[in-house]
């Protein structure tokens, strides 16, 4: 860090959850459709209508929060959150404040330092407001299918020191989420929402006077974000100036931060216990099963891959994404071999053909072809060559890998008495080369196997090949 | 014969002696007979009412059993959402710019259960603005009448409500009480008007006011009307989360019990300074008249009753201040449009909402400020727990509570409106059952005698019960009617 300061960042995320109906009402919470189609008196705030819990959100908010390892609490509070905007229909928020459902967890991040543990304070139940889109002309237009969709907010503590700590924290908050299945982690959408605090200090000093960041929709850009913010902060305390606390946004085209409003302007947002909502109460048997059901989470399945004797990138790789590890997964215990092999097949010929979509993935071949594939290869049936052509002619299709196999004559010959017939006219069409060899340049080996191969046109098992030849040149 | 009792006249429409259509025809003729004068009504669905009456009918000749309202016409306080029927809550900002009034797209669960047994809607009774007010004169549109005496207040919020049912317009109305807004109008103009229990009835369509305090609540002209009534829109409503999912019990028969051993609480602190000669004594010959009828009468006291008004106006305002924000001219009714956004805010809003309302929202924004919540807010809700503490500590003595429901008989329209804090002490009555979630009801006591050229006014007996006892506070009040009745 510049002239030694320190910097100090704490995120708050706001996670969709991927319940199939709004917090507080039965519509749809789809997204892309015509503007205000899963609407109805309840998520439009007309007079008389009523929030009523959606038993399934607070089922997926446990999972979050069991998944960081929260204490999750059996009786909190729903409050209004009071302001006014066109996207907000009621003219205020339901919202967690004072006793929210969870608080104290953590999340592992890797950082360049190695393993940290940053604390998490708080994860909370809240609604979604709409959406404003402004048009050129001043319009605004005010679309409120988003409104009432539920969302997790996840504090954490300032435990952040640098823009790549911020950054892997979000990653692995992302990671997290996704494959406990509470959320698609999709950025650019606005379903997983990051806004950030940053001060600086000097080591040992107090907290520096923060300010927020709002609404960076990319990893990347929350880390020059906050590296912008870093460096703004300390410039002004070098030259003798203050940092005002505010809310700023972030201008994409110039990689600047700039001020919304500052804590002056701030609202008073009149939080009390919403009148129309139970406390919202979750059972220690609700708990205790989500905790249960929760998945292999990403770190642990990281770890578990690299026993299985893959690298930390292989790892990596084949965790990016939910619907590719359980594919992995599902493969690599059909096929009961060795897992760096079926790994490094997958990175190199499977990997680019899948087309992820949310939490869900559309997959070139599915984990029993994966398997069967891999089977052949060990069995000696084709070689790894062979296996590429096979997995092209089998990817987008439900063919199982022997039928390409069968049809295409692909099989090695693996018949040791027929090689050696083979192998005997190939050394005697080229008694030159023999004596050569046998004369010292034994590098002519190479020439006689790949001889032996294009008269199999690559069918032959090369293991077998190569041990006839030994024993044929002695 | 709107007067009849509810159960008569719907079993005369079942029966096929009077049909749905004569009885809708009689209520049109009484209402635009009286109602210019009395303003008990701001819509007024006379079509859709003859199209109703004319399906039942049909419907009962096919042999369809029509329901326990049977053809029975019902006037709905304006609060209440009714599916493609006007609904402004007494105020202009459910108004649109070219005066069309807010059309609600679903019934109140209210309506929807009495239409479900048979009930025919007259239309959309006054009342005051956001069921703000204690006088019907926050009506946006104009105030309702006393029928006794036109130049006094029949009350409110659900003025048009009451006055619907003590004209005779209708055998029964719909109202919503909040902190006495049905028992104050029924006992100003002589009929019984039902609080239930908070939870009892769903508040689902009801425009929301004050949500932990606001019940759906009927009127009659006897206490069995009033107990068929409630016993058809209570129930448990999976859309209302504040519903509570508890049987129904059977009000219509517990009327039908003896008083005999009955233990009355009195409260001292009912009989207190501020209560009018003519309404203690109508009251204490009500109760001496129930004693006599076999029940027993004893001394009770609930000390926090005069902290009442003040946490009563600070939660109810809190609430309203934020239930209020839809109000904004962005989805529906009135708009006014400015130059931004704020200003489509205060314009709409300013010129939407009168000064009770803008009184109260900025009460109660005040009292949920940053730095004062706890002084105000917290500290109410405080309060508000030992007043049900001094309730529970009753009711470990006696069955119900008997009292007046107002300090005085009916005032005249203007007398108050000036005065705001007189206007909110008239509810000292009625706000603590409201403030502890109790059922509470207004039946009609002895009449206070004519005094200096002022004619006889109604005075109203206040039934406070535990909460989900309506069976046993509907029991003391045909008790109680029953022996004013045979004296
Ligand atoms: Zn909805």
């Amino acid at each position: 860090m510049a002239s030694g300061y320190e910097a100090v960042i704490g995120l708050e995320v706001h996670a969709q959850l991927l319940t199939r109906t709004k917090l507080f009402c039965g519509c749809a919470t789809s997204f892309g459709d015509a503007p205000n189609t899963h609407v109805c008196p309840v998520c439009l705030g007309l007079p008389g209508a009523l929030p009523v819990m959606n038993a399934e959100a607070a089922r997926l908010a446990v999972r979050v929060a069991v998944a960081l390892g929260l204490d999750v609490h059996e009786e909190s509070t729903f409050e209004r959150k009071n302001y006014f905007y066109p996207d907000l229909p009621k003219g205020y928020q339901i919202s967690q404040y004072a006793r929210p459902f969870s608080t104290s967890g953590h999340l592992e991040l890797e950082t360049a330092q190695g393993t940290k543990r940053a604390v998490i304070q708080r994860v909370h139940l809240e609604e979604d407001a709409g959406k404003s889109v402004h048009g050129a002309g001043g319009e605004s237009i005010v679309d409120l299918n988003r409104a009432g969709t539920p969302l997790v907010e996840i504090v954490g503590e300032p435990d952040l020191r640098s823009p790549e700590e911020a950054s892997a924290y979000l990653r692995a908050l992302r990671d997290v989420l996704m494959f406990v299945g509470a959320n698609d982690g999709n950025l650019e959408e606005g379903s997983f929402r990051c806004d950030a605090n940053v001060s600086v200090r000097r080591p040992g000093e107090p907290l520096g006077t923060r300010c927020e960041i709002k609404n960076v929709n990319s990893f990347r850009f929350v880390e020059r974000a906050i590296a912008f913010e870093i460096a703004r902060q300390i410039e002004l305390v070098e030259t003798g100036r203050r940092v005002v606390q505010e809310t700023r946004g972030w201008n994409e085209r110039d990689e600047t931060t700039y001020s919304l409003r500052s804590m002056e302007e701030a609202h008073d947002y009149r939080y009390f216990p919403d009148p129309d909502l139970p406390p919202l109460v979750l059972s220690r048997e609700l708990v205790d099963r989500e905790r249960a059901a929760l998945p292999e989470l990403p770190r642990v399945k990281r770890a578990r891959y690299q026993a299985l004797g893959l690298t930390p990138y292989d790892a990596k790789v084949l965790t990016a994404h939910p619907a590719i590890a359980a594919w992995f997964d599902d493969a690599s215990s059909a096929y009961g071999g060795d897992a760096k092999r079926l790994a490094n097949f997958v990175q190199t010929e499977a990997l680019s053909g899948v087309t992820l979509r949310g939490l869900g993935a559309e997959l070139p071949a599915s984990s029993t072809q994966l398997a069967d594939l891999m089977k052949l290869v060990d069995a000696g049936t084709i070689s790894g060559k062979q296996a590429k052509e096979v997995y092209a002619a089998i990817a987008g299709t439900a063919r199982a890998p022997a039928e390409i196999v069968a049809e295409r004559g692909m099989a090695v010959v693996s018949d040791e008495a027929e090689l050696t017939r083979l192998c005997e006219r190939v050394l005697a069409d080229n008694a030159k080369s023999v004596e050569s060899y046998r004369a010292g340049k034994t590098g002519l080996f190479g020439f006689f196997v790949g001889a032996v191969m294009k008269a199999t046109r690559g069918s032959a098992n090369p293991e077998i090949v190569n041990r006839v030849l030994k024993r044929l040149l002695g | 014969m709107l007067k009849q009792p509810i159960a008569a006249l719907a079993e005369k429409v079942r029966s096929g002696e009077l049909a749905a259509a004569e009885l809708a025809e009689a209520s049109i003729a009484a209402i635009e007979r009286d109602d210019a004068r009395l303003g008990a009504y701001l819509t007024r669905s006379f079509d859709a009412l003859r199209a109703r009456a004319a399906e039942l009918d049909a419907r009962r000749a096919r042999g369809d059993d029509l329901g326990r309202l049977a053809g029975v016409p019902i006037g709905v306080k304006d609060a209440l959402a009714t599916r493609g029927l006007a609904t402004t809550c007494g105020s202009k900002i459910l108004v649109g710019p070219r005066g069309q009034r807010w059309l609600p797209p679903y019934d109140a669960t209210a309506v929807t259960r009495l239409l479900a047994e048979g009930a025919v809607l007259t239309g959309k009774c006054n009342m005051d603005e956001f069921a703000m007010g204690s006088s019907n004169e926050n009506s946006a549109f104009f105030p309702a009448r006393n029928p006794r005496d036109p130049s006094r207040t029949p009350g409110g919020s659900s003025g048009g409500s009451a006055v619907s049912v003590a004209a005779g317009m209708t055998p029964g109305a719909l109202g919503s009480d909040t902190g006495g807004s049905v028992r104050q109008p029924a006992a100003f103009t002589g009929v019984v008007g039902v609080k239930p229990t908070y939870g009892r009835v769903s508040r689902y369509g009801l425009v929301a006011f004050a949500s932990s305090l606001d019940v759906v609540s009927p009127f009659a002209r006897d206490v069995r009307s009033a107990a068929l009534l409630t016993e058809v829109i209570s129930g448990h409503d999976p859309r209302d989360s504040t519903s509570a999912p508890r049987p129904v019990g059977a009000f219509v028969a517990a009327c039908e019990r003896s008083i005999e051993g009955l233990r009355i609480g009195v409260p001292s602190q009912y009989f207190a300074a501020g209560l009018a000669a003519e309404v203690e004594d109508s009251v204490r010959r009500a109760l001496d008249a129930a004693a006599k009828a076999g029940a027993t009468l004893v001394p009770v006291s609930l000390p926090h009753t005069e902290h009442a008004v003040a946490v009563y106006y600070v939660l109810a305002a809190a609430e309203a201040s934020s239930n209020l924000s839809r109000f904004d001219g962005v989805r529906f009714g009135a708009r006014r449009d400015g130059a931004d956004l704020a200003e489509l805010y205060e314009r709409t809003r300013a010129e939407g909402f009168g000064p009770e309302v803008e009184r109260r929202i900025i009460l109660g924004a005040y009292v949920l400020s940053h730095g004062y919540y706890d002084a105000y807010y917290l500290k109410a809700q405080r309060v508000r727990t030992l007043l049900a503490r001094d309730f529970d500590a009753a009711f470990a003595d006696v069955d119900v509570i008997a009292a007046p429901t107002t300090p005085t008989t009916a005032f005249s329209l203007g007398e108050k409106l000036d005065d705001p804090l007189t206007m909110y002490l008239s509810d000292v009555y009625t706000l603590p059952a409201s403030l502890a979630g109790l059922p509470a009801m207004s039946l009609p006591s002895f009449d206070a005698p004519p005094v200096d050229g002022r004619p006889s006014l109604p005075v109203g007996l206040q039934l406070i019960a535990r909460a989900f006892d309506e069976e046993t506070m509907f029991r003391a009040a045909r008790g109680v009617e029953r022996a004013l009745e045979e004296r």
